[in-house]
């Protein structure tokens, strides 16, 4: 029987990843006065079953360290230890140490050990520190776990243990490896184990999948009953287990006493262990060996975009029966069509209307599939939030509104990193620190709130802060001063604001890590209208700004213009037309006697004939006055396209053309027609280029 | 744990060093493809025209969704033109090309047989010198008395301009 578990390796690191995110939110969502016992569970649970698949998948590192996180969350959840503060800290610190570890077991990278063991110290030092505290505890809350095996109840302070182990023959069946369990008992003290073998059968009898060992373990080193009652809490209907506290005056086994290790923090030593197991035929799994720690300050990022998506099955249910209905309305044509004669006219556009809808119908429910809430990119702001304001001593609340907002999965991969770059923007800019805002008459405590929701057929997320707001003038000044702006030119407070969108520009008076440098709004506006969307600030001197971001629901449909230029069809986005005018041959003036531009209101702008850039033989107009200009706006780009016709508004689907063929100038994807035929889609930028050489 | 057995090496095991081209002709001249690149034959329909490519690359059409090229070979092979008729035939080719699928069609005169050709008895093209361009040939086979002129898909679906860079490095 050999399954081989890498398969299952992907879905465990997603299942970790996604607990990992549980944890992390659950932890920063704890209040300190009032805990929720649920809120600590759930974070538990998600730790048990990271500690579970890792030691599944033989990825010990893990689970160990897992384990001690996880003990210290039992104390919490029973009410044996107070949340506090540092303890929260240290889980935190802990979930981004998990997190490592669980991306470089999974890019075959070594685990970086230094941090591992710090960490895990932290969490010993939290966990054994409070040890007084907890016995004190103890008193009020009673016990239940420990009651429940069947051994001698027993206060659950550290001490030394004798664990008497009689496993049922079945218990290799259910997958439970008592040498992996020692494992686990060897990390929490000093382990002794004598094994039992008189249970063995002779080897012709011997069934080399039945245990037939029993085994006695001295566990030494102040060790709380719980974490042993963890160990053994899988196979505790399937053995006779007797855990006893150990007295060493009458204990008389044949190990030498060791001072018991009370020393608060002290490295607990770990022992190699020397189980003989003739009756486990598993090969023991290699622990991953976790070599010197070579530490890389610059973790490679990784640039792989999840190909995998999380569906509810409540869409994929609406699907199916989308796709039965149209079964049905399939075989219903098809009996029509089958001898048809005219009075079956009505039946057949009945069918065709019954298609036509649920067509529609399958196309929403198959776009919805692809959306996701945005959630998915807001969760991981409270974590940077919190680690930001104490990093700046600032005291900040995150408010995040409309988080079950659904965007396209595209657009969440792809907003997330624009959207950190403003956060972190607001809390460093934005926000004063708490003695200005004191001083400014606000209260102490800044607010930054992120909200998603739609709006038509786009989606808006809005980055509010209470902060400073922007200087309208300050902003002038600096970009006077970095040559970014004409000093005579006359703004308006929009175009101010946008500002700092400019390259190069930055107002803040000093350098930080957190921002500063002057790169990133530019990057930001940049890949926000590559994503065809656009971005806006209001603000308002003295209490706050807020940027908004309007974004396309789906990057898969389009809304287009179709035009046609002779007999050939082209579209452009419906988002990037202003207006369409027919023109007067006054209107055109000649740059150089070549370029042509016209005047529409106060602007002159350039016309780009479509028949000419696109060589076009067919087309009908040629003289400015025979056609139609389309005024269009791509990214900041304007220019006029002359075409001959317009011919009317639709939703398209977008193909690649690069999927099969090339990156044509001029043209950003194909779509198809009603009518099977391909249609490109305009780029307009790329159009401008290409009539400019 | 069963193995995924490549359906290309079935076929060379079965049939031991034989491999099936699909024939076609342009003009007088006979052209083969491994059958097994081969996706489907379809009637020559009116394209969408590409602005400012080549003028072998004929355009674009709707192959159940996705967006294919089409080329004239006849054009690619600097051939006199022909007239697309009723009898004009798309063979629609596809490889992997940088390890991404790749599907494209091209147009032929029309389609004749399929040949098995022992893989011995290909022969080398000739050096034509600067005059004809071999580029796109694999080798020449002898087929019934008449020649065979083997295409080598990979090479036929690159496009200038777009494939130029990483000679070889195609099989993934």
């Amino acid at each position: 029987m050999s399954i081989d578990m890498a398969q299952f390796h992907q879905v465990f690191f997603e299942e970790s990843f996604e607990g990992l995110d549980i944890m992390e939110s659950g932890l920063l969502n704890l209040d300190m006065g009032d805990v929720d016992s649920e809120a600590i569970n759930t974070i538990f649970r998600a730790a048990h079953s990271i500690k579970g698949g890792s030691g599944t998948f033989g990825f010990s590192a893990v689970s160990n360290f897992t384990h001690v996180m996880e003990t210290l969350l039992d104390e919490m959840r029973d009410g044996r230890r107070q949340v506090t503060q540092s303890a929260v800290d240290v889980l935190l610190g802990s979930v981004d140490c998990l997190r490592e570890m669980l991306s470089a077991i999974q890019d075959e990278n070594e685990v970086d050990e230094v941090s591992v063991a710090e960490h895990k110290k932290a969490l010993e030092i939290e966990l054994n520190g409070k040890q007084a505290d907890s016995q004190v505890a103890d008193v009020e809350i009673p016990e239940q776990a420990a009651n429940e095996i069947t051994a001698i109840p027993n206060d659950s302070s550290e001490s030394d243990w004798k664990i008497s182990f009689c496993p049922h023959t079945d218990l290799l069946k259910t997958g439970n490896d008592p040498v992996r369990m020692f494992r686990e008992l060897s990390e929490l003290g000093d382990l002794d184990v004598i094994v039992d073998l008189q249970g063995v059968p002779p080897l012709f009898d011997l069934d080399p999948e039945e245990c037939h060992l029993s085994w006695t373990l001295i566990l030494k080193g102040n060790v709380p009953r719980e974490e042993i009652d963890d160990i053994f809490d899988w196979v505790e209907d399937e053995c006779d287990l007797s855990i006893q506290v150990l007295n060493s005056l009458e204990e008389s086994v044949n190990i030498q006493q060791l001072e018991p290790s009370s020393v608060v923090g002290q490295a607990i030593p770990v022992v190699s262990l020397a189980t003989e197991n003739p009756a486990n035929s598993e090969p023991k799994k290699d622990i991953p060996v976790v070599a010197k720690s070579a530490k890389s300050e610059e973790k490679k990022s990784k640039a792989v975009a999840s190909t995998s998506i999380r569906v509810d099955t409540g869409k994929i249910d609406t699907l199916i029966n989308m796709v039965g209905e149209l079964v049905i309305t399939q075989s219903m044509l098809s009996l029509v069509g089958e001898d048809f004669t005219s009075d079956k006219i009505d039946q057949l556009k009945n069918g065709l209307v019954q298609l036509e809808r649920h067509t529609r119908e399958l196309q929403e429910s198959v776009m919805n599939i692809r959306m996701l809430p945005i959630s998915f990119v807001f969760s991981r702001f409270p974590r940077l939030v919190h680690d930001l304001s104490s990093k700046l001593d600032k005291k900040i609340e995150l408010k995040l509104v409309g988080e079950h907002t659904e965007v396209d999965k595209t657009v969440v991969e792809l907003i997330s990193d624009p959207l950190v770059h403003l956060v972190r923007n607001s809390l460093d800019h934005g926000i004063e620190m708490p003695a200005d805002r004191i001083a400014a008459g606000k209260s102490e405590m800044g607010t930054i709130t992120l909200e998603a929701y739609h709006r038509g057929g786009n989606i808006v997320i809005e980055v509010k802060d209470d902060g400073k707001g922007l200087n309208k003038d300050f902003l002038r000044t600096k970009a006077i001063e970095k040559g970014l702006l004409d000093p005579d030119a006359v703004l308006t407070d929009k175009q101010c604001y946008e500002l700092i969108f400019m390259a190069g520009f930055s107002t803040a008076e000093k350098l930080t890590d957190v921002s500063g440098r002057g790169v990133g709004m530019d990057v930001v506006r940049r890949n926000i209208q590559s994503l065809g969307g656009n971005i806006e600030i209001t603000s308002n001197l003295g209490f706050g700004s807020t940027i908004s971001i309007n974004l396309p629901l789906t990057l898969a449909i389009l809304d287009g213009q179709s035009i046609a230029v002779g007999d050939e069809t082209f579209i452009v986005p419906l988002g990037s037309i202003i207006e369409s005018i027919k023109i007067s041959d006054k209107m055109v003036n000649r740059v150089a006697g070549k370029g042509e531009t016209f005047r529409l209101r106060d602007e002159y702008l350039p016309i780009v004939r479509m028949h000419n850039v696109f060589n076009v033989e067919s087309a009908k107009a040629t003289k400015l006055t025979e056609g139609l200009l389309v005024v269009v706006d791509g990214q900041g780009v304007r220019c006029g396209l002359f075409v001959d016709d317009l011919l009317g508004q639709q939703q398209v689907v977008i193909k690649s053309l690069e999927a099969n063929y090339r990156r044509v100038e001029g043209v950003s994807s194909a779509t198809i027609l009603g009518d099977g035929s391909v249609a490109l889609i305009l780029d307009i930028p790329g159009l401008v280029r290409l009539s400019n050489q | 744990m069963t193995q995924e057995t490549d359906p290309q090496e079935v076929e060379e095991i079965k049939r031991g060093n034989f491999l099936q081209f699909l024939s076609f002709t342009l003009g007088e001249e006979e052209y083969g493809v491994d059958i097994l690149s081969v996706q489907e034959i379809r009637s020559w329909e009116p394209v969408s025209r590409i602005p400012n490519v080549p003028s072998y690359e004929k355009g674009v059409v709707n192959l159940r969704g996705a967006i294919v090229p089409i080329i004239d070979l006849r054009e690619r092979f600097n051939l006199a033109h022909s007239e697309y008729t009723n009898l004009t035939v798309v063979v629609v080719l596809q490889t992997t090309l940088k390890g991404r699928s790749r599907t494209m069609g091209v147009v032929v005169d029309s389609v004749s047989d399929v040949n098995d050709i022992d893989t011995d008895s290909i022969q080398s093209a000739p050096d034509f010198g600067t005059k004809v361009s071999t580029e796109f040939i694999s080798g020449l086979a002898l087929v019934d008395e008449r020649m065979l002129i083997l295409l080598d898909v990979k090479k036929l679906l690159k496009l200038d301009g777009v494939d130029d860079a990483g000679e070889d490095d195609d099989e993934s």
